[in-house]
């Protein structure tokens, strides 16, 4: 019988404190004018900036509750990446939201608890605390993709999310229970222990297939993926961008604590689950963007094929598989944030430049961003030196070291594939002619401007400089 | 007697009825809802019966979690069925189409 004392509180001492801030933010914010918003804007800012500032003071390998809440290098980098990817969604998408009238309260709040809900997830050391997390993300993002009571894209998209959302949670609960029956315990540790020591693993393998499905499903892997595309369309803009990036985080964080932490001992099983659901998320994202009109669309099919990528990682079940796979949820959190972010900024009050038409002669009307952009969509193609190369290159590395070399043909192949689309959008940027040739009016969100440019060019930077990110992420699965 | 597989048959049939009333149904979103919540009670079900005939209440304890989180599940999702009448005057899943490719 373990006991639970107070000293098990320190250890969540920046859940505590995000779990309170919320609540504060929810009702002060009931207080504010609505020309005060920006006050509800900073303080959420500041909060993920204190939240993250106590998760590297506590720094270190921590169990709390009787092993339900672990505290380890893995979570602790993930944690930061999310609260930095939610801080860059913060500030992409406030005039955006602002010119919609969208600007409440309301937004942050339900932002935060799925922050609180991913740093759960990541940190999960039970069955019960996976399940929490992972609850409190999707509810807070079905809530959010509804933000636009008025949109009829924005209500259908929220459907949809839901109920295969739920059916995604339900299938994942299935597998948890039968996991549960197969070896009498919740808690991760114990399950590995009983995984790798299992003989007649029948009920336990029939568990681990509905793990992976909702695993897929929640990844949005193909054939899972039905759900994705009209989410990220649906979707008021600046609520796409926080779904797109900061849960795929999450969702590393989820697989490996299920897959690896959990049910470890029945990896060969779930690798070759991984291996298929990788395949044909590279084949269906891939092929399915090239015939996207919609830049939401097209991205959201392109999220298909990383997740393909990401996967890559995973098969390979070894420390410096799931390092490279960190490595690239990092990276495509990175890329996502600023390519929606990207649409954020052409999109003015009344106007969505969400066609990849929208772009078109962008280098005429405003050649920074039309620079900007094109870094992006070059990373996500995976352009050497950039970011998203390096992360393309581990994950490939990854599945050749485990013996899928004939899976890491498929990747490279299908990279090329990807090529194409991403470059489309580069080259309606530069040689076509803009519909409306007038210089792009700079938006009046100057701290956006500056943050959207240091994060592009944060994906050149850490292109070029990728050796200490990688070591970080080796040196959280204790590779040193 | 009735054993542990007779309670794990129960909850596969609750839950493959849920899977089929959420793929076959094409009428009413509010069906949908109610497979969803179905599939829920398969899933406590399975922790109950399993809790029971292996001694463990860590079980029992997950299903009271499950219920409390299936309770505010079925709360947003009647609010987003609230939003999409008003927006679409129309619950018929086979009429929720608008976005395609």
């Amino acid at each position: 019988m373990t006991t639970i004392s107070l000293t098990d509180l320190y250890t969540l001492i920046p859940e505590s404190f995000l779990t309170l801030a919320i609540c504060f933010i929810l009702l002060f914010d009931q207080f504010l004018k609505p020309a005060q918003r920006n006050v509800t804007h900073y303080l959420s800012i500041a909060t993920l900036a204190v939240t993250a500032w106590l998760v590297t003071r506590h720094y270190g390998d921590a169990t709390a509750f009787g092993g339900m809440f672990v505290h380890d290098g893995i979570a602790d980098a993930l944690k930061l990446f999310v609260l930095l990817t939610t801080a860059l969604v913060f500030v992409y998408a406030r005039s955006y939201l602002a010119d919609r009238g969208l600007y409440v309260g309301e937004y942050y709040v339900l932002c935060l608890f799925a922050v609180l809900g991913m740093m759960f997830l990541v940190s999960a050391g039970s069955l019960v605390i996976v399940y929490l997390g992972l609850e409190l993300l999707a509810l807070s993002s079905y809530a959010l993709v509804a933000l636009n009571r008025d949109s009829p894209l924005s209500s259908e998209g929220a459907m949809k999310y839901f109920v295969l959302g739920a059916l995604a949670s339900g299938m994942l609960l299935y597998g948890m229970s039968m996991v549960y029956g197969a070896t009498g315990t919740l808690d991760l540790n114990k399950i590995h222990a009983a995984s790798v020591a299992a003989t007649q693993p029948t009920l336990l393998l029939f568990g681990v297939v509905f793990i992976v499905v909702g695993i897929a499903f929640k990844f949005g892997a193909a054939p899972f993926h039905m759900w994705l595309p009209d989410v990220y369309q649906g979707a008021p803009t600046a609520v796409t961008v926080f779904i797109g990036s900061a849960p795929k985080l999450a969702a590393f964080g989820m697989a490996y604590r299920l897959l690896e932490s959990g049910l470890g001992g029945a990896g060969p099983h779930w690798q070759q689950m991984l291996a298929a659901l990788a395949v044909a998320s590279l084949a269906i994202g891939n092929i399915a963007a090239i015939m996207q009109s919609n830049l939401k669309r097209m991205l959201a099919y392109s999220t298909i094929s990383h997740v393909g990528f990401l996967f890559l990682g995973l098969v390979n079940g070894a420390p410096s598989g799931y390092a490279a796979a960190m490595f690239y949820a990092i990276s495509y959190a990175l890329m996502a944030a600023v390519a929606f972010g990207m649409i954020l900024l052409l999109s003015r009050a009344g106007f969505e430049a969400e066609e990849i038409e929208d772009f078109k002669g962008l280098n005429q009307r405003a050649p920074w961003y039309a620079f900007l952009m094109s870094l992006t969509m070059f990373s996500l193609a995976g352009v050497p030196p950039l970011f998203g190369f390096f992360g393309k290159l581990l994950v490939l590395k990854a599945a050749v070291d485990s013996g899928h070399v004939w899976l890491a043909i498929v990747g490279a192949v299908f990279a090329i594939v990807g090529i194409y689309y991403y470059l489309r959008v580069v080259k309606v940027m530069y040689f076509d002619d803009a519909d409306d040739a007038t210089p792009l009016a700079a938006p009046s969100d100057a701290p956006m401007r500056w943050v959207i440019s240091v994060n592009a060019l944060a994906l050149l930077v850490l292109g070029l400089t990728w050796g200490p990110l990688y070591a970080w992420c080796a040196r959280s699965f204790g590779i040193s | 007697m009735i054993t542990l597989a007779h309670y794990i048959v129960l909850g596969a049939i609750l839950f493959c009825i849920s899977v089929a009333g959420i793929f076959i149904n094409r009428k009413n979103v509010v069906v949908l809802l109610m497979a969803i919540e179905l599939m829920l009670l398969a899933v406590n079900m399975n922790f109950v019966a399993f809790s029971r005939f292996l001694g463990d209440p860590s079980g029992q304890v997950f299903v009271f979690f499950i219920l409390t989180v299936a309770a505010a599940e079925t709360a947003i999702g009647l609010a987003i069925l609230v939003v999409l009448f008003r927006n679409r005057s129309t619950i018929n899943v086979a009429e929720i189409d608008s976005m395609k490719g």
